[in-house]
């Protein structure tokens, strides 16, 4: 019979789990050379670099939030690992969302960079929610994480509101009835569901037997 | 020989005087890029010199430099485009549209016409020669491009199928075909796609029929076989892969302003000075180009068409 050690059957998954977690936060910048080498980004390849970034932003955003009810559904407690990766890798392609715009799409015409911001609600909405990520990934840091103690907790349930403020930037952005933002909708409103304390809990119950 | 003015004639369909005593710097400069010869000799009138003048009007170009601008390459005129049916995304008409089969169509016209009928395409076309016309073509989405179309005036369609004093708008409408426009089967938009012109716009010499572009048939992601170009306009008007027109005395039922009335308006004359509230139309970009430019009243043909709306408020009716 073969012993198996817990400790390092531990080690082994967590070392997995941010593993993938870097594979899956690599992966759109590797989608984005792959087709540049082949294809090419097409006729408008700034507008092509908007829309890479800011679909994987919120793939990983969506990726991030169910860590937490996965790991309660299947007691796979090592997940968690992964959050602050995924979570900084998500704030990556935000900010490669964001920077695209400002630079290659506008080129710094702050003049009408500004009209967008405070004329177009997709864009107020889609600004805010990149703000708001900025104090998360700041505080991202272990000093960080011990300085603020249980507040660091509370800072970082900003992240639902960034969630919300995510799809809402699609969803006006898409012209007519498609379905890709809808979904991304359902998904933030489920995901945000299983946080209300008595589904946690059932979903904890579903995960130990 | 007594040539007589028709009654008919609207003041936009009159060539400016300034273009037509600059005709002959318009004729060599034609000549001198290779358009001329493309030009049925009736039609280097008023809208082929509106069309020089609508370049020139833009007053980037010294009166006697070359007008044409750049042309959008090939490439990305065929596999950047809007064309719902065939998928959301601007890649998705170039790949999605291989099944579709443009050939055998059938055109019916039909509404407040003396002579309304169902025309084999083939028929629909006979009777009108073919001319190269490059236009810009502006996106409500802020982008635009320089294509060379290959068609005849709408002008000509309506002629022959005497409207009646109650036709006031045009409206046109594209096929639907599941089958072979994938994008069709979903509830995207309201199928089939309707879009529509008020009559003397429909009229105005530079309103086209096309059939091709870059001197080659329209291919499917385009619109084949047969759709709009009215170049004042953002794109979204030139309805694509049309089957029906019809003569109408009251504006016409559009697709997207039927979905979103606060975003687009039936006109949609480009206009840098009245927003989409999600895309400032103040600039542009020309696909193939880094830095934007400003957008043009009437993407520039203003001389041309502005007389149209005279009157109109242009806020009120985007």
């Amino acid at each position: 019979m073969v012993l198996t050690d817990p400790a390092r059957s531990a080690r082994r998954a967590a070392l997995a789990v941010r593993v993938a977690a870097w594979v899956l936060g690599l992966l759109p910048l590797a989608l984005l050379g792959y087709r540049w080498l082949g294809t090419g980004l097409g006729a408008n390849p700034i507008e092509a670099l908007i829309l890479h970034f800011g679909r994987w932003a919120i793939v990983l955003i969506l990726v991030t939030l169910a860590l937490t009810p996965t790991r309660r559904l299947t007691g796979f407690n090592q997940l968690i690992r992964a959050r602050r990766s995924l979570g900084l890798f998500a704030f990556l392609y935000v900010s490669l969302h964001f920077l695209t715009y400002l630079v290659l799409d506008q080129f710094f015409a702050w003049d009408y960079i500004w009209e967008d911001i405070a004329e177009r609600p997709f864009i107020t909405v889609g600004f805010l929610a990149f703000l708001l990520l900025v104090p998360l990934a700041v505080t991202s840091t272990k000093g960080w994480i011990r300085r603020l103690g249980r507040n660091w907790v509370r800072l970082h349930r900003l992240v639902y509101v960034v969630a919300v403020l995510a799809v809402v930037h699609y969803y006006w952005n898409v012209r007519a009835d498609e379905p890709t933002p809808i979904l991304a909708i359902a998904a933030v409103a489920l995901l945000l569901l299983a946080r209300v304390p008595r589904v946690a809990s059932r979903l904890s119950r579903l995960g130990r037997q | 020989m007594l040539i007589r003015k028709p009654d008919d004639i609207t003041s936009s369909e009159i060539t400016p005087e300034d273009v037509y005593l600059n005709r002959r710097s318009f004729m060599a400069d034609a000549a001198r890029l290779g358009i001329a010869g493309a030009l049925a000799p009736a039609l280097v009138g008023a809208a082929a010199e509106a069309e020089a003048e609508a370049a020139s009007a833009q007053g980037r170009f010294p009166a006697r430099a070359p007008r044409q601008e750049e042309l959008t390459p090939f490439e990305d005129v065929t596999q950047y485009n809007n064309f719902y049916e065939f998928g959301t995304g601007k890649g998705d008409p170039y790949r999605n549209s291989g099944d579709f089969k443009p050939r055998p169509w059938t055109i019916e016209v039909a509404g407040h016409c003396a002579k309304p009928g169902a025309y084999d395409l083939e028929d629909f076309l006979r009777p009108h020669e073919l001319e190269d016309r490059v236009y810009r073509l502006r996106c409500v989405e802020a982008w635009s491009m320089v294509i060379p179309w290959r068609g005849f005036p709408v002008s000509r369609v309506i002629d022959r199928a005497e409207p009646t004093s109650a036709a006031k708008y045009v409206a046109f409408t594209t096929v639907v075909r599941p089958t072979e426009m994938p994008g069709q089967r979903g509830r995207i938009l309201d199928w089939p796609y309707r879009e529509g012109l008020r009559l003397d716009e429909a009229r105005h010499p530079l309103t086209i029929f096309a059939t091709g572009l870059y001197g080659r048939d329209l291919p499917n992601q385009s619109g084949a076989p047969l759709r709009l170009v009215v170049p004042w306009k953002y794109g979204f008007k030139s309805i694509k892969s049309i089957v029906r027109m019809e003569f109408v005395e009251d504006m016409p039922y559009t697709t997207w302003s039927a979905m979103a009335a606060n975003e687009y308006g039936f006109y949609a004359n480009v206009n840098p000075e009245v927003d989409h509230p999600r895309w400032s139309q103040a600039r542009e970009r020309r696909i193939g180009e880094f830095r934007k430019r400003p957008t043009l009243p009437f993407n520039g043909y203003a001389s041309q068409v502005a007389p149209m709306y005279r009157g109109l408020d242009l806020r009120r009716w985007y």
